[in-house]
């Protein structure tokens, strides 16, 4: 097992934007099967910071965690200076419009069109967008940046798996939230969709200035959009660096990810 | 001890089912008011379960006069016939079968409709997009299939007295006013508010279980499948016991 001790950092990263998210000892155990054992985390402002790890390695544990999906046993997280164990649900909501969250399987919500899917974020949260905000320019804005204007008014089920991910985007997008969570982005794509979604998510970045934690095992991926990655083996951060030195590191383990 | 195992899964689920349908009485009071969701709901259990409805009741109607008149005829007691079938469809036949139709209908549909959610994660995208799910999904279900079973089944008695009346009408030549002249006479107060009352619990407690067994659906497509098919089992169960404490209840109050 991995403490804290030999955590192998082999890049130091640049203290000098400031801290959007910041995850401190974080433990999750589901009965004996401890998922978290004391991960730790910074986000940057600007920053896309990848999260590698096997399956099962709890990545999508801690991502669930941020957003108050599951209730870590012990840790502090903090996103924007809040501390959102100590969040009441109204606040904890408000905080969530900050945090926009890809989700592994699209989560389009089935029985609505794709104009209703993204409308639906914005029942209760029209204030944030100010009094300026009509929602229909809105969502026609949201589609158009991921391109699919046309998809308006299609069902879920008549899109392809690249489409789903794309409008999944745009549902993200449309409360213009600070930090993007991206769970498994790539997932169940074919090779050429899968660089769309790539492509589609540096776009974001650059036009939204998001921060974003991008949860996956996918080499390509992880080499395009990365940052910064941190290797996630047994519930700890096993290593962090850029891209280029991880792929050349010499330990076992880091080498496992990039071969 | 597999049968002990099995009588303490059994009684957990009953305390998680009572914890669920606690938090509902808890988040129904509360806003915000998701009424667009529970009129579109009402439309959905209400609107679209008619012609099962209506199908079910003329059937109970025309099936149970049918059965019942060569019995009646042998004690030369035929003319009792709208007294006997009307009594019987608006006491119990008629709220128990459409409340057990209804079962099949919506508490497989919604189990397997949140249960599939569930698996899916939009449940989860709702919560991440602040929308509280138990009340956007849960609430606005179990409202509407409690206000909606009532008239359904009021529907229901009423179409199951018109086939009854066609039996009559072709077999013993009764007419329209005379036969309905005869079952509003035998028919009390104390006959139509009960069973009236008991299908607001039927209602409840059909979509609850639907909604509990979907909501809390385990991972995969066969927890999907397993949602909608206990949801159905459990809430017919429950019908039942519900159906027998009316009775009891009734029977204190206006002494059957």
């Amino acid at each position: 097992m991995h403490t804290k001790q030999n955590i192998q950092t082999l890049s130091g990263t640049s203290n000098k934007k400031s801290v959007i998210l910041e995850i401190k000892d974080l433990r999750k155990s589901f009965g004996d099967n401890h998922v978290l054992n004391g991960f730790n985390l910074e986000l940057f402002e600007g920053e896309n910071l990848v999260i590698m790890g096997k399956s099962g390695s709890g990545k999508s544990v801690m991502i669930k965690c941020l957003v108050g999906l599951l209730q870590a046993d012990s840790g502090t997280i903090k996103i924007m200076d809040h501390e959102i164990n100590t969040l009441n649900q109204t606040d904890l909501d408000t905080l969530r419009t900050e945090i926009g969250f890809l989700f592994q399987g699209s989560a389009l919500y089935d029985s609505m069109t794709v104009r209703e899917n993204l409308e639906f974020p914005l029942r209760r949260h029209k204030s944030k967008l100010g009094n300026a905000a009509n929602i229909d320019e809105l969502i026609k804005e949201a589609l158009e940046n991921v391109g699919l204007l046309h998809a308006i008014d299609l069902m879920p089920a008549e899109l392809s798996g690249g489409m789903k991910r794309r409008i999944a985007l745009a549902r993200t997008l449309i409360l213009k939230p600070k930090i993007i969570l991206y769970d498994e982005p790539t997932s169940g794509l074919d090779p050429i969709t899968s660089k769309e979604i790539i492509e589609l998510m540096r776009n974001v970045q650059k036009q939204y200035k998001t921060s974003s934690l991008i949860i996956t095992h996918d080499v390509d991926c992880a080499r395009v959009v990365s940052e910064r990655i941190i290797l996630l083996v047994d519930g700890i951060n096993y290593a962090e660096g850029t891209f280029n030195e991880l792929a050349t590191s010499k330990d076992a383990q880091v080498k496992a990810f990039f071969k | 001890m597999s049968s002990s195992s099995g009588l303490k899964s059994f009684f957990v689920e009953i305390g998680e089912l009572t914890l669920f349908a606690s938090r509902f009485f808890k988040e129904v009071f509360s806003r915000p008011f998701e009424v667009k969701e529970l009129l579109k709901q009402c439309y959905h259990i209400g609107n679209r379960s008619i012609l099962l409805v209506a199908v079910t009741g003329f059937i109970i109607g025309l099936v149970m006069t049918i059965q019942t008149r060569p019995t009646l005829e042998g004690f030369g007691a035929e003319s009792w016939m709208p007294s006997m079938v009307s009594l019987s469809i608006i006491r119990e036949i008629g709220p128990v079968i459409i409340a057990l139709t209804f079962a099949g209908r919506i508490a497989s549909g919604i189990g397997a409709e949140l249960g599939s959610m569930r698996v899916t994660e939009q449940i989860d995208a709702m919560e991440v997009s602040g929308t509280n799910p138990f009340k956007f999904l849960v609430v606005t279900r179990i409202v509407a299939a409690t206000l909606m079973l009532p008239l359904l089944v009021l529907l229901g008695d009423a179409i199951a007295l018109l086939g009854s009346y066609i039996v009559e009408n072709i077999k013993g030549e009764v007419s329209f006013v005379l036969y309905f002249n005869k079952v509003i006479k035998v028919l009390e107060f104390s006959d139509l508010l009960p069973a009236t009352i008991k299908t607001f619990f039927f209602g409840f407690a059909i979509a609850l279980v639907g909604c509990f067994k979907g909501y809390t659906c385990k991972k995969g497509t066969v927890g999907v499948g397993a949602a909608a098919n206990s949801a159905v089992v459990f809430s017919s169960m429950l019908l039942f016991v519900i159906d027998f404490i009316a009775v009891f209840v009734t029977d204190i109050f206006f002494d059957l």
